[in-house]
């Protein structure tokens, strides 16, 4: 509950930046340390709450033994995870293996300072605030590419190989389902999209953006039923199979910083972002990005995994036209109602998300079976 | 400018995820294709077919317990029925019909195993596996209130069983029998239609029919491929020629086919164990004239059973002394791996693991 309480004191930046005219630094550094605690905070709160909800879909009960409803489990896991030894092979390229958890852990943080938690309650509103988070979060990426190559185990080498396959197919449905949004919102700045919902979600207007967009970015992010790069059933641990104490921790901490993060863009973008009635703003964004956080949760627990080659087909076969016949008919809808889309419009939408989505399902078959290779004996 | 490429290996196991035991594959892949597997085993090897023969013969059922260890009752009921065969027993009518029940139910207890740790390699997070572990603890408390054992039973005996059911056991079994169908009905709810699943396992891991006879297959990993082979028909033993049951068959032998063979095998033998439940006699559980030292005459003997994962064979050897001569066990486990190699050639890594997966093994038998 610190966390929440820090929080919540992060979301008057107005008051706190009127404190120290002028003083970045001192600015910077608050929202700094704020950020980080609100993401190890709810980062905790994300590993409990997941392990609980998949225990409950599961049959099962779940942690309950440390602390209330198990509460402190995450703690304690996290406290394991620093006391371990910190195991390097021999044959491991020392300087990359160390780096690797930084480089994806970083980038996951830095995405927080462009969203708005409340009304103006971000640390940096850019004008390019979007652009920023796609160009960023796939930062996390060379992370795992770097762990995968500097542990020198072939289990991870391939989680790598099919991670690089992964964000260079999903970056650009995702890139183009964002961009109906910024059509819509008419601005890149995410203060400004969230004002654009002031009267209706986008997720009314943009139903096949929010579910490409929901897609590509669990692709993005590894989570399943697109974690192939740590499929358990084939690779063990794929990337950090070479990871132990701190830096698998680091790692662990990056993944569900990535669902945070998409949690909450997809929050900002198409769930009003902190717009709602009557509870407080930081309370609304922070229960939307929950909801979005256990409807991951939900698909996990659900699906089974796809095949790699069904993971290329449905990001070039599905996404992306689908991505493009959103882009097409959003541009054209603000092409004939330049002030704002009325909201009958929210019905087309719907209209066209439900006849093209079992159009394309049909159109295509997901991914090739065998393949013809040469015999060794 | 061509980049140099070059296949490279990687070990499968043998302490693995889904290696199913201490079981290990050399898979040779071109990037995520696999060229080659060549299965090593032996990790678990404990010379069970060697212990046999310096056991007496009441003293290998817990030998045979340990072969496939998620299906002993049906291993002890191999085997016994083996025995009796050697020594010319004939078993009492309420064995029979208590065998049977207790075999069918040991059935679905593996086959819920089996077809929930197949899902899980499919990549679904435990949530098909825990569901199916939830009915089949009930199903082993059944086992346990009839042997004390909830894995390893050592329950039959030559010439039936040494003590009779106790009294709770058959309202108890028929309670779980009437839920049993419900339940299987809800897993179907979760997995038939699932696309992804679906994507995963259909055309995948394709078993011709002609190799599959030919390498001697047995079980679901054949029926899947459509040939209507069950022991239980094509050779009853016990009482299974009175039942009434289908034996579902598969079309194409992918691994879908097998996954839905092994579903409609656990229906089938909830209709069976009703069955034996109705009729089952009353009168002794045990054969009168075995002695407590068993020297069967000089002979031998091959005794048979549709074992959840195929065709489970006992072949015993007697020199007329207090151990058998040799004992020989035909594990299916073993003999459907062998399609193992030519079902993955070519198929992604992803799938060699779904198609593994599908054969259903148990180590305690590859190896005995």
């Amino acid at each position: 509950m610190t966390t929440l309480a820090l929080s919540s004191a992060a979301l008057n930046p107005a008051a706190l930046a009127s404190d120290w005219p002028g003083n970045f630094w001192l600015h910077w550094a608050v929202f700094s340390v704020l950020i980080l605690a609100f993401v190890l905070g709810v980062v905790i709160i994300f590993v409990w709450l997941e392990r609980r909800f998949m225990a409950r879909m599961q049959a099962r009960i779940g942690p309950n033994r440390t602390g209330p409803f198990g509460l402190l489990q995450s703690l304690a896991d996290a406290l394991k995870l620093m006391l371990k030894e910190d195991i390097v092979p021999d044959s491991a390229d020392h300087a990359l293996h160390w780096l690797a958890p930084i480089i994806a852990l970083v980038p996951v943080l830095s995405v927080f300072v462009v969203i708005p938690f409340a009304d103006g309650a971000a640390l940096a509103d850019l004008n390019i605030g979007i652009l920023y988070v796609i160009a960023i979060g796939s930062v996390a990426s060379m992370g795992i590419i770097t762990a995968g190559w500097a542990s020198n185990n072939k289990y991870s080498l391939l989680g790598a190989m099919r991670d690089i396959a992964a964000i260079v197919s999903y970056e650009i449905p995702l890139a183009m389902a964002v961009l109906g949004v910024v059509i819509i919102a008419g601005s890149l700045s995410l203060s400004a999209i969230v004002d654009a919902q002031s009267s209706v979600p986008l997720i009314f207007f943009q139903p096949l953006g929010f579910l490409l967009f929901f897609i590509a970015a669990c692709a993005e992010i590894n989570r399943s039923p697109f974690d192939l790069l740590e499929a358990d059933s084939e690779l063990t641990a794929g990337f950090h199979t070479e990871y132990s104490g701190m830096k698998f921790a680091l790692f662990f901490l990056a993944e569900y910083g990535e669902s945070l993060v998409v949690s909450a863009v997809v929050a900002t973008i198409f769930l009003g972002g902190w717009r709602g009635p009557v509870l407080p703003p930081w309370l609304w964004f922070l229960g939307k990005v929950f909801a979005v956080f256990l409807f991951m949760v939900w698909v996990r627990t659900t699906m089974p995994r796809v095949r790699i080659d069904q993971l290329m087909a449905l990001a070039w076969k599905f996404l992306f036209p689908l991505a493009l016949i959103n882009l097409l008919v959003t541009a054209i809808e603000v092409l004939i109602w330049p002030n704002g889309l009325p909201w009958p419009v929210i019905f087309l939408n719907i209209a066209i998300f439900l006849a093209v989505i079992p159009i394309f399902s049909r159109l295509f078959k997901l991914g090739w079976g065998r393949v013809e290779v040469p015999a060794l004996r | 400018m061509t980049l140099r490429t070059e296949p490279f290996v990687i070990n499968f196991g043998p302490f693995h995820p889904s290696s199913h035991g201490v079981f290990r594959i050399r898979f040779t892949l071109d990037g995520e294709v696999v060229v080659d597997a060549e299965p090593v085993f032996g990790y678990l090897h404990r010379g069970i077919e060697k212990l046999a023969e310096e056991r007496t013969y009441t003293g290998v059922i817990p030998l045979t317990d340990r072969l496939d260890y998620i299906s002993s009752m049906n291993n002890n009921l191999g085997y016994v029925l083996a025995v009796e065969k050697l020594a010319g027993i004939t078993v009492p009518e309420r064995a029979q019909y208590l065998r049977v029940i207790l075999a069918e139910l040991q059935r679905v207890a593996a086959h819920l195993i089996s077809v929930g740790a197949f899902i899980n390699e499919c990549g679904a997070f435990f949530t098909p596996f825990l569901y199916m572990f939830r009915e089949r603890e009930k199903i082993v408390d059944l086992l346990e209130m009839v042997s004390g054992q909830r894995l390893l039973y050592n329950f039959m005996r030559v010439g039936g069983f040494n003590q009779d059911i106790p009294e709770e056991f058959l309202p108890a079994a028929r309670k779980i029998i009437a839920k049993l169908p419900a339940h299987i009905d809800e897993y179907d709810r979760l997995l038939m239609e699932n696309e992804v699943l679906l994507a995963r396992t259909k055309g995948v891991g394709i078993l011709p029919k002609e190799t599959a006879i030919s390498i001697g297959a047995a079980g679901p990993v054949l029926r899947g491929c459509g040939v209507n082979w069950d022991i239980r028909k094509a050779d009853p033993y016990c009482v299974y020629d009175r039942m009434q049951f289908d034996i579902p068959t598969g079309t194409v032998g992918d691994c879908y086919d097998r996954y839905r063979v092994r579903v409609e095998e656990m229906r089938q033998s909830v209709r069976i164990v009703k069955q034996a439940l109705e009729a089952l006699p009353g009168g002794p559980v045990k054969a009168a004239n075995v002695p407590q030292i068993l020297r069967p005459p000089v002979g031998e003997a091959y005794a048979r059973i549709e074992a959840p994962k195929g065709e489970l064979g006992f072949y015993l050897v007697s020199d007329g002394g207090i151990a058998p001569y040799r004992c020989h066990i035909r594990a299916p486990s073993l003999i459907n791996l062998s399609a193992l190699r030519d079902m993955v050639i070519g198929w992604k890594l992803q799938d060699a693991v779904v198609t593994f997966g599908s054969i259903d093994i148990t180590m305690g038998e590859v190896d005995r």
